[in-house]
Order: structure tokens, then C-alpha cells, then sequence
């Protein structure tokens, strides 16, 4: 087949870019090598329009082991030990097949981590779905939560937290970011760089099939339409089981007994066997031969091109030193996998691919990686987006029944429990879950120390709309506050920026000031971005979702039994609030589901007042002052107290009496969701030392009750029994989706 | 020449099926009224070398009653063609 | 004394089973393989939860013909002790060890939770640290851990008092809401008509520390121990206060 610029225009590369490549290779590429070049410059691989903002963002530290550029990041946590994570997107392939796009994300990000050599310890998800009244939405979270929970339980990595929202801006184009950290020997990273010319590249695990042919270039990168829904034949399917048998031989293989066997390893994700053999080189800079006859088939007649390309799952590539062959097919074949040697290490710093003797193949491998396009894209802020922000508080009516209004808030379907999502989830295997879905942040402890790990994922991206700088602030701050109020010390950031599409100025300014956010608050909080994942292209029919930055945050505890809960532990505990109530009602919960409005603009966020409430809260629980702690976030303060009295999984559900001092609007008070807040209660013996804390780092402190009875009563405008509250809380999701029939 | 049997496994009658129930349900809400009974097996096709017929099935109901079948909870029957060896 | 603890293609809570034995209550654990074919010189052999084999086809179906097994069984008939948890009680169904069958949880989700059972027998090799009627607090995870049986089993199941765990609430009632998967006659667990082969679709062994899970998945494990150390006192329980280690 002869390859002209309408054949590289077929696989979504410009004309410009067709030329570059005849440029690079002084003549007119084959097939294979334009397939090659298509997905390594795609948008999914290259980073073409992200990459010149990313190099602004904050990557180093003291405790930075590895940082951005390597299948996943790396922090040190003391001990000898390091923790490695990641979260990335599989937002296209899980509303085209939700079970198995959701179950592939699970299984790609699994595969990132266990290649650095690490032991995956902890699964977390922020999923978003579009309003709960489509039609579709049920269908999608259905299959979405059980694709995630048939991955992650089978392969018996704990899923121990995330997020799920609906929002009418997700309606046609669904997000679904996985995360996952694992745990390796600080001294024992294991990375992805081929080296050492002569050595084998050897494959392993499952046998290549004609699955998501050209999905990194298509899927992940190409606007939606109604057509994509016949693409569904290139959807990969997942098989955790071999996943499954790929962990335990890869960590034995690179377990000190037989380490020394390797040089490289990376998991074939995206662009399968063309990305991983590329980047490896790229990394290594050195060259690699392979002959694409060696790749283990599934089915017979697949061509070079779909070899090349082929996104068959549970498969990695491995840089074994010569000689090794033997050793490391023996591990794998006691777990029941195939390996096969399918190349070598070269210094010619090309890619030469050969079938049945032909070469089909031979790039230099610069173009593919560094050199590969980098585009600025213009951008400009949009016409009018300071409009929508005026909200006259005057015009809006008072609810004439706190009680009714804030059952209403707790069933709503975005303050509802997620009891119905995580049960579907196996949060116990492994042995290290200190505090499962449903507190402020999941806690997991670290094998062999007294140590353990917190993570969160957060984002509102109802912020991020009204104003993306804000948005991406406030979620950074979110995710340390939901940190600092489990005990952790925040120390690392992952992060997952979903946008629209780039080519629109206005898209590319939301992403710019979320990066400019990004980058101010990491600075503030002292925590790096050592690993992350940009998913561009996330519109339908010419609508872009809403910029949607989902921060992965993670903290520390260098004392797992100190580790706090959110919610009330006995009767008898003060209640504090630390941090001061404005007035605020912009962009809330409540003035969406009982005013079905948004705007208002964005509450304030002063970066400093939230390092020193952070720098407060771990400070007293650390002391072991605080019986439980919760951030207020979205449905304000009285949804927060809510919680803290009946979000425990174990034990009754507690009452409280409390207090508030207002001086402004009451629904503002109980419902604006105004940062820099968080609810602790402590023994009342420890009120005079938590106000010392809170003075010493000039946090706002106010005792505004006591835990006490079976009612939550506050002042004279909420009194009503903990029990309703829960039934509400408890089934709002399950009321929703049961109004759907579509299984 | 090998033969194609085509296996259907299914849960014994009076056995609970959660997932037919479920399937039930949703026909009913869907505007099938007319559907009563819905049970959810297995199909399974099994391709066997080039032996006799009476081979096949001997080997057959073999290989449903010490795996293809859990005989506590589930039937099994199976129809044999012959086929293309694959 | 010496526990085997199996790990099958797809195991998953065998590092757990085995760090709870050997790290938390100072026994002597060999790790079995699935193609091993002895489990001479053991005194109890685990088979563990996960998804052997991936579950396909069946729950267990595939791992029962592990050549383990083979010896497992052979065990059991000399009246070895054998403990399965979760996917391990499917393998032993599956294998005819134990009666009755494992199918999908009544609301067709994987479900993780926590679940109260309520010990039914109490003078059993596994329960012997517990009194009748105690009601003990377990996690439960997974996808098929509805019990069926036919009417006659479960007669005999009744008659030879081998339903040792029922799921009850927190008061130790049997209803509808605590049966967390549709089982029959809420059954939760059950021993062979011999009494030296347990299954049980709760997992004891993410219950025995405070700090992950609480301590109730404890009393199984030391009433296997009193049980060979013939009835002698046991020693004091290992604190598990702070000592975090891992597997």
C-alpha cells in the first residue's frame, strides 16, 4: 500500500505533520511507520500541546525519588521504603463499553505501578458521570463500578476510596481516572531505560490480538460523534486473572533473588509494543531491533501493522541482560505466562522492525520521543465568563424549613452515600486497610513499619468552570485538607487534567490557568507533582466538559495508630470549628439542587490560611488530640456536621447540640461552602492544648457544641433525629437509579 | 473431520436464579409483560478431535459432569456435529 | 503446630492468611503451591480466598482439579483438618468436601461488607473458643456467596449439626437485612458430616488486628490450635497493639 498525506490524514495527523515525518526519514514512510508515527504523535503519548505548560510545574523535593517521566512517580516515606503512584484517565473507552473501559483503566494504571517494581497497595477512583436523569447515566455507572470492582478485586489490589459526581456536563463525555500507589524498596526502583547494546528485549504475558487497534490515537484523542459507538469492536477486554499472574511474576523476577537479571521493564499500554519499545530506547538512548515474527499471536494473519499497534492487554516489555533468557522464562513460565525474545538493544538510536525477514520498519527514535511536535496552542480567556458570577443574595428566597432542606441536601445525588459503589468494591485484601471508603481520606497501612499512607482524590469542577485558577487551587486544597484531617501530612501530588479540546483557545486558557493553580498551590503546600496524565478531548458533538483537574493527593503518617476518622466518636466531645464562616454562597451544592442555580463566582481561597489550618490539624493529631476531624467542602457546614454524626460504618450514629454564630444570612452560613474549615471534636481536656495549637498557627477557633444525644440540632434552625438524616444519606443513590430500567 | 458440540449448562429447576430474576424483571418493566420464567446458563462449544460419535458423547458427559457442570445447582445437555477439526 | 497454606493461580488473601499465622500468632506456616502434590507433616491446611483461576467457569471449579487437591483430599479423608475461606469454602463445594454450592450473591453485586455471624456450634475444631450464640464481627467480600442446597442436605446439614455459622445482625437475629447474600437457612458457614473440613464465606483473617478489621477472626484460628494441642490451655494472645508488620 502506497502511504500519501491522505493516508497520514486518516490517521488523524495533520499535513504539516505528515511532512515533518518524510522530513525525518528522507522518504515517504511505510504503512507500519506511519502507523508508529500516528500513535507515537498523538496527543495521548506526545503531550503535544501540554507538554511546554507542564515543564512549569513544581517536580522536586527532598523526598522526590522520581519524578514525572517514568511509568509512575516515586517518594521516599522513610524506612528504606518509597511509595510509587500514578492516576490516569480511560474516559473514551469506558463510555463506549463502561465494564471493560473501566476495568482496562484499572488494569493500565496497575501495570504502571508494578513495572517501577512496586507492590500495588491501594486503588482509589474519581469517577464523573452526567446528570442521573440521562437516561444513560445509570447504564454507565452500573458497568463503570462493576468494571472497576471485577479488575481490582480479582487482581486483589484493595479499592479504598474516590469520588463519584454527577453533573450535566458529563452527560456525553464521562470521566473515569484511576489511581493506584504501590510500595517498593527505596533502593529498588526499577526503570525504563534500554541499555546495554545486545541485550534482549523480551516479551511477556498475554498474546497479541487485533484489540483497540489505533485506540491511544483514536479513542483518547478524537472528539466524540454518534459514529464512535460502531467503534466499539477496537474496546480492549481485560483479564485480571493474567493480570494477576503477570504481578506476582514480574515482582518475583525483580525481587533481589533475581533482579539482577533485568535491565528495563514497561508495561505495553497505550500503542502497545510501539510506545513501550520506543520510550525505552528514547530513555535509554540506544536503539531497538525487533522482529515483529517472534510476537506471540492469538489468532492467526495479524499484520505488522496490528502487531505494531495492538492494544492487547496484560502484556509488558522486558531489557534482560544476555544470558538471562533462560532464568527469566523459567519465572514466568511457573506462573503460567509466556516470554519470548523478540529483539535487541541496538546503538544505531532507531527503531528497526523486521517481518519474515523484511524490514517495515527504521525510524530514528528522536523523532518519535523528544522531538516529537510541541505545540502552543492560542489561547484566550472566554468572552463573558465573568458574567454568570453575580448572584444578589437579596433576590434569593430563604428556605422556610431548614430540616426539609437539608434532608433534600443529604439524598441529593451528589452528597448522597456511596455506600452502593464501594460495597461493590473489595477494600480489604492485602491486609493494610486502616480506614475504607467513607471518611475524609483512605489510610493503608505500610508492610513491615508503623507507618501508613493517606490518599484522596478531589476535584469540583463546578469551581473549575466558574473559574479554572480558583478551581484548581481550591482542589489541591481540598485534597490536603481531607489529608490533614486523617492525620497525614500531605507529601506528593498526582494529577489528572481533563479539558476539551485544545485546538479551542478557550479550552487551552482553562488548562492554562488549572496548570497556573497547580503550580501555585503544590509550591504552597511543599508537595511535588511526581507523576501524572492529561486527557485532552473530552467534548461531544462540539461541547467540552467542564475543566476537570483531578488532584491525587498523598500523605503520611508516621504513626498509623494516630490516624483520625471523620465522624463523632462519644457523647460527651466538644465540637470545634477551626477556620472562620463567610458569607458565600457561589457555586454550592445548595444553590444547585435547591435553587438550581450556579453562580455567585467562587468562594475565597488564601493559600496561606490553609497551610496554617493543614499545619494545625496534623500538628493536633499527632498529639493524639482529635477524636475525629472533617473537612467542610461541598454542602457546607451543616452537611459536614452531618456526616461527622452519621457516616460511621461500625458504630450508632451520633447526635450533636450546636451553636453557630452567624451575623449573616443562615442558609449562607449553614450551606456556603467558604474553605479553610474543618469540624473536629476532643475530649473537653483537650480543648485548652487544641487552642494553643490553633493559636500558634493563627487558625480562627471556635467551640460550637457537643456530641450528644440521637438529634442534630443546631441553634433553633435545624432539629431533627440522626436517624432520618442517615436513611436519606443512605439511600438517595439507590432511589435515583432505581428509577431507571435499564439494566 | 472432528466433531463441534455445542453445550448449554442451566441452573437446575428449583435452583435460585438471582440473575434470571433480575432479567425477569427488567423484560416486565420494559413493556414485556408476556414474559414469565427467565433462566441464565451457559453455552459453551467444544471442538473434539476426530473420534467416534459414541466416543464424543461418552467423552462428553464426562467432561459437563466433572467440570463443565456443577451437577448440585445445574443441568447440562449438549448436541454433537461434525465439523471442520480446529 | 504446622499450617499449610495454599496459594492457587489467582489467590489472593494467602500473604494475608499466612501473616496472620505466622506474624501475628507465632505459628509455623508452609506456603503450598498448587502443582505441590504432598501436604505431608501439616497439622491444618488453609485454602484461602481470591479468585482461583480467575473463577472462571465456576467458582472454584478449575482449582479443585489443582493437583493439590489430590492431596487435600486424601488428607481430609485421614481426617486432616481443612479450612476454606471464601473462595476457598467454593473450592471445597466444589470438590464435594463440603456439600451444597456457592452461586450469586442475591443482589447480583460483589459485595463488601461487614456482616455479623452468629456461632451455632461451639464445640467444633474451629469454634471451640467461642460460645454458642456468640455473635462475632466479620468482613464479607465477595460475588458468590449464596449457599444453596437441596432440601435433603440441608435436613442432614441440620440434623448433623453442621451449620456452625449463620448471618444474623448485631443482636444475634436472623433476618432478611443481615443476610448479606440470599444464603439458605442464612448460612454462613458449615463443617463436613466428620467435622474435620470448615468453610466459611466470611474472612477471619482481615479480623484479627485493632487496627485493620478488629479481633473477632482470631477465635477461629486458636480454636484450631486448641484443638491439636489437645484441649491444653492456650498461651496468652500475641498484643497486637502497635506491632505492624507485613507480609
Amino acid at each position: 500500500m502506497k502511504v500519501t498525506v491522505e493516508t497520514a490524514l486518516q490517521h488523524g495527523l495533520t499535513a504539516e505533520e505528515y511532512e515533518r515525518i518524510e522530513e525525518a526519514l528522507g522518504r515517504t514512510p511505510t504503512l507500519e511507520e506511519l502507523g508508529v508515527f500516528s500513535v507515537m504523535w498523538s496527543e495521548h503519548c506526545s503531550y503535544k500541546s501540554s507538554r511546554a505548560y507542564l515543564r512549569g510545574l513544581p517536580t522536586t523535593g527532598p523526598r522526590v525519588l522520581q519524578g514525572p517521566g517514568e511509568n509512575a512517580g516515586a517518594i521516599d516515606v522513610g524506612d528504606g521504603l518509597a511509595v510509587v503512584f500514578k492516576i490516569e484517565s480511560h474516559n473514551h473507552p469506558s463510555f463506549v463499553e463502561p465494564f471493560q473501559g473501566a476495568a482496562t483503566g484499572v488494569g493500565g494504571i496497575l501495570r504502571d505501578i508494578f513495572t517501577m517494581g512496586a507492590r500495588p497497595i491501594a486503588n482509589l477512583n474519581s469517577l464523573r458521570f452526567g446528570s442521573i436523569d440521562h437516561p444513560r447515566t445509570p447504564f454507565l455507572l452500573r458497568g463503570v463500578v462493576a468494571g472497576i470492582g471485577h479488575y481490582g478485586n480479582c487482581i486483589g489490589v484493595p479499592t479504598v476510596g474516590g469520588e463519584v459526581s454527577f453533573d450535566p456536563g458529563y452527560d456525553h463525555n464521562i470521566l473515569v481516572n484511576a489511581f493506584t500507589l504501590g510500595v517498593v524498596r527505596a533502593d529498588r526502583i526499577f526503570r525504563a531505560r534500554a541499555t546495554g547494546v545486545g541485550n534482549p528485549v523480551m516479551y511477556v504475558g498475554s498474546r497479541t490480538g487485533r484489540d483497540g487497534i489505533h485506540g491511544a490515537s483514536l479513542l483518547a484523542s478524537a472528539e466524540f460523534d454518534a459514529e464512535s459507538e460502531s467503534k466499539r469492536p477496537t474496546v480492549q477486554v481485560g483479564d485480571p486473572f493474567t493480570e494477576k499472574l503477570l504481578l506476582e511474576a514480574c515482582l518475583e523476577l525483580m525481587s533481589p533473588e533475581h533482579s539482577h537479571h533485568v535491565v528495563a521493564i514497561q508495561d505495553m499500554g497505550a500503542a502497545g509494543l510501539t510506545s513501550s519499545s520506543t520510550e525505552m530506547a528514547g530513555r535509554g538512548g540506544t536503539g531497538i531491533d525487533l522482529d515483529l515474527s517472534s510476537v506471540p499471536l492469538r489468532e492467526p494473519n495479524v499484520t505488522p501493522y496490528e502487531i505494531l499497534l495492538s492494544e492487547s492487554q496484560e502484556r509488558m516489555l522486558l531489557v534482560v541482560h544476555q544470558g538471562s533468557e533462560d532464568a527469566v522464562t523459567a519465572i514466568f513460565a511457573k506462573w503460567d505466562l509466556e516470554a519470548a525474545v523478540i529483539g535487541r538493544v541496538t546503538d544505531t538510536k532507531r527503531l528497526r522492525c523486521t517481518f519474515d525477514g523484511r524490514v517495515v520498519v527504521d525510524i530514528p527514535i528522536e523523532p518519535l520521543t523528544d522531538d516529537a511536535p510541541v505545540y502552543e496552542r492560542p489561547a484566550s480567556e472566554p468572552q463573558g465568563s465573568d458574567d454568570g458570577g453575580k448572584l444578589n443574595l437579596k433576590e434569593l428566597p430563604e428556605p422556610t424549613d431548614y430540616n426539609q432542606t437539608l434532608v433534600r441536601l443529604m439524598e441529593s445525588p451528589n452528597l448522597s452515600s456511596r455506600e452502593w459503589v464501594y460495597r461493590q468494591y473489595d477494600s480489604y485484601v492485602g491486609g493494610g486497610t486502616i480506614v475504607r471508603p467513607g471518611s475524609d481520606a483512605a489510610i493503608v497501612r505500610l508492610p513491615g513499619t508503623e507507618k501508613a499512607v493517606a490518599m484522596t482524590v478531589d476535584c469540583n469542577s463546578r469551581l473549575c468552570l466558574v473559574d479554572p485558577y480558583v478551581g484548581t487551587v481550591s482542589a489541591v486544597a481540598e485534597a490536603a485538607r481531607n489529608l490533614a484531617a486523617s492525620g497525614a501530612e500531605p507529601i506528593g501530588v498526582t494529577n489528572c487534567l481533563n479539558f476539551g479540546s485544545p485546538e479551542k483557545p478557550e479550552v487551552m486558557w482553562q488548562f492554562q490557568q488549572a496548570i497556573a493553580g497547580l503550580r501555585d498551590a503544590c509550591l504552597a503546600f511543599g508537595t511535588p507533582v511526581i507523576s501524572g496524565n492529561v486527557s485532552f478531548y473530552n467534548e461531544t458533538e462540539g461541547r467540552s466538559i467542564p475543566p476537570t483537574p483531578v488532584i491525587g493527593m498523598v500523605g503520611l503518617l508516621e504513626d498509623a495508630s494516630q490516624h483520625v476518622t471523620q465522624w463523632f466518636k462519644s457523647e460527651g466531645d466538644a465540637v470545634v470549628l477551626l477556620g472562620r464562616n463567610r458569607e458565600e454562597l457561589g457555586s454550592s451544592e445548595y444553590l444547585a439542587v435547591v435553587h438550581h442555580q450556579v453562580r455567585g463566582g467562587v468562594p475565597w481561597i488564601d493559600l496561606e490560611v490553609e497551610r496554617r489550618l493543614i499545619r494545625a490539624v496534623v500538628a493536633s493529631a499527632r498529639e493524639g488530640l482529635l477524636r475525629s476531624a472533617h473537612d467542610v467542602s461541598e454542602g457546607g457546614l451543616a452537611v459536614a456536621l452531618v456526616e461527622c454524626c452519621i457516616t460511621s460504618e461500625t458504630t450508632a450514629p451520633l447526635g450533636a447540640r450546636i451553636e453557630l454564630e452567624g451575623g449573616f444570612r443562615p442558609d449562607a452560613l449553614l450551606f456556603g461552602e467558604s474553605h479553610a474549615r474543618m469540624i473536629v471534636s476532643v475530649r473537653r481536656r483537650h480543648l485548652t492544648r487544641l487552642r494553643e495549637i490553633a493559636r500558634r498557627e493563627d487558625v480562627p477557633i471556635s467551640v460550637i457544641g457537643e456530641v450528644r444525644g440521637q438529634r442534630l440540632e443546631v441553634g433553633d434552625l435545624i432539629g431533627i433525629d440522626v436517624a432520618t438524616l442517615r436513611d436519606a444519606w443512605r439511600g438517595g443513590l439507590g432511589k435515583a437509579l432505581a428509577g431507571s430500567t435499564s439494566a | 473431520m472432528g466433531w463441534l458440540a455445542r453445550v448449554f449448562v442451566t441452573p437446575k429447576s428449583g435452583v435460585l436464579d438471582p440473575q434470571g430474576k433480575a432479567v425477569q424483571h427488567s423484560l416486565h418493566a420494559l413493556g414485556f409483560p408476556e414474559v414469565g420464567d427467565v433462566r441464565i446458563g451457559k453455552y459453551l462449544e467444544v471442538r473434539l478431535a476426530d473420534v467416534s460419535r459414541e466416543s464424543a458423547e461418552v467423552r462428553l458427559r464426562e467432561m459437563c459432569e466433572r467440570l463443565l457442570a456443577n451437577r448440585v445447582i445445574e443441568d447440562y445437555r449438549f448436541e454433537i456435529d461434525a465439523a471442520p477439526a480446529g | 503446630m504446622r499450617w499449610g497454606v495454599i496459594t492457587f493461580p489467582g489467590s489472593n488473601d494467602d500473604e494475608q492468611t499466612s501473616f496472620v499465622l505466622s506474624n501475628l500468632l507465632g505459628e509455623t506456616v508452609v506456603r503450598l503451591w498448587h502443582k505441590d502434590e504432598s501436604v505431608d507433616g501439616l497439622d491444618c491446611i488453609v485454602l484461602p480466598g481470591g479468585f482461583s483461576y480467575g473463577d472462571y467457569l465456576r467458582c472454584g471449579a478449575v482449582a479443585r482439579f489443582s493437583p493439590i487437591m489430590r492431596a487435600v483430599e486424601r488428607f481430609a479423608e485421614r481426617g486432616g483438618i481443612v479450612l476454606g475461606i471464601c473462595n476457598g469454602f467454593q473450592i471445597l463445594c466444589e470438590a464435594g468436601l463440603l456439600p451444597g454450592a456457592l452461586i450469586r450473591n442475591r443482589e447480583l453485586n460483589f459485595l463488601c461488607r461487614r456482616a455479623h455471624v452468629r456461632v451455632e456450634e461451639a464445640d467444633t475444631i474451629f469454634t471451640n473458643r467461642c460460645r454458642r450464640g456468640d455473635v462475632l464481627d466479620l468482613p464479607v467480600k465477595h460475588g458468590e456467596g449464596c449457599y444453596v442446597a437441596d432440601e435433603a442436605t440441608l435436613r442432614s446439614l441440620e440434623a448433623g449439626r453442621q451449620i456452625v455459622l449463620r448471618y444474623t445482625d448485631a443482636e444475634g437475629r436472623v433476618t432478611p437485612e443481615a443476610n448479606p447474600n440470599g444464603s439458605l437457612s442464612a448460612i454462613a458457614g458449615i463443617r463436613n458430616a466428620r467435622g474435620n473440613v470448615f468453610g466459611l464465606m466470611p474472612h477471619p483473617e482481615h479480623a484479627c488486628e485493632w487496627l485493620v478489621g478488629g479481633e473477632d477472626g482470631r477465635k477461629f484460628f486458636l480454636s484450631i490450635i486448641a484443638s491439636v494441642s489437645g484441649g491444653v490451655e492456650m498461651p496468652s494472645v500475641p498484643s497486637s497493639s502497635k506491632v505492624l508488620s507485613g507480609p
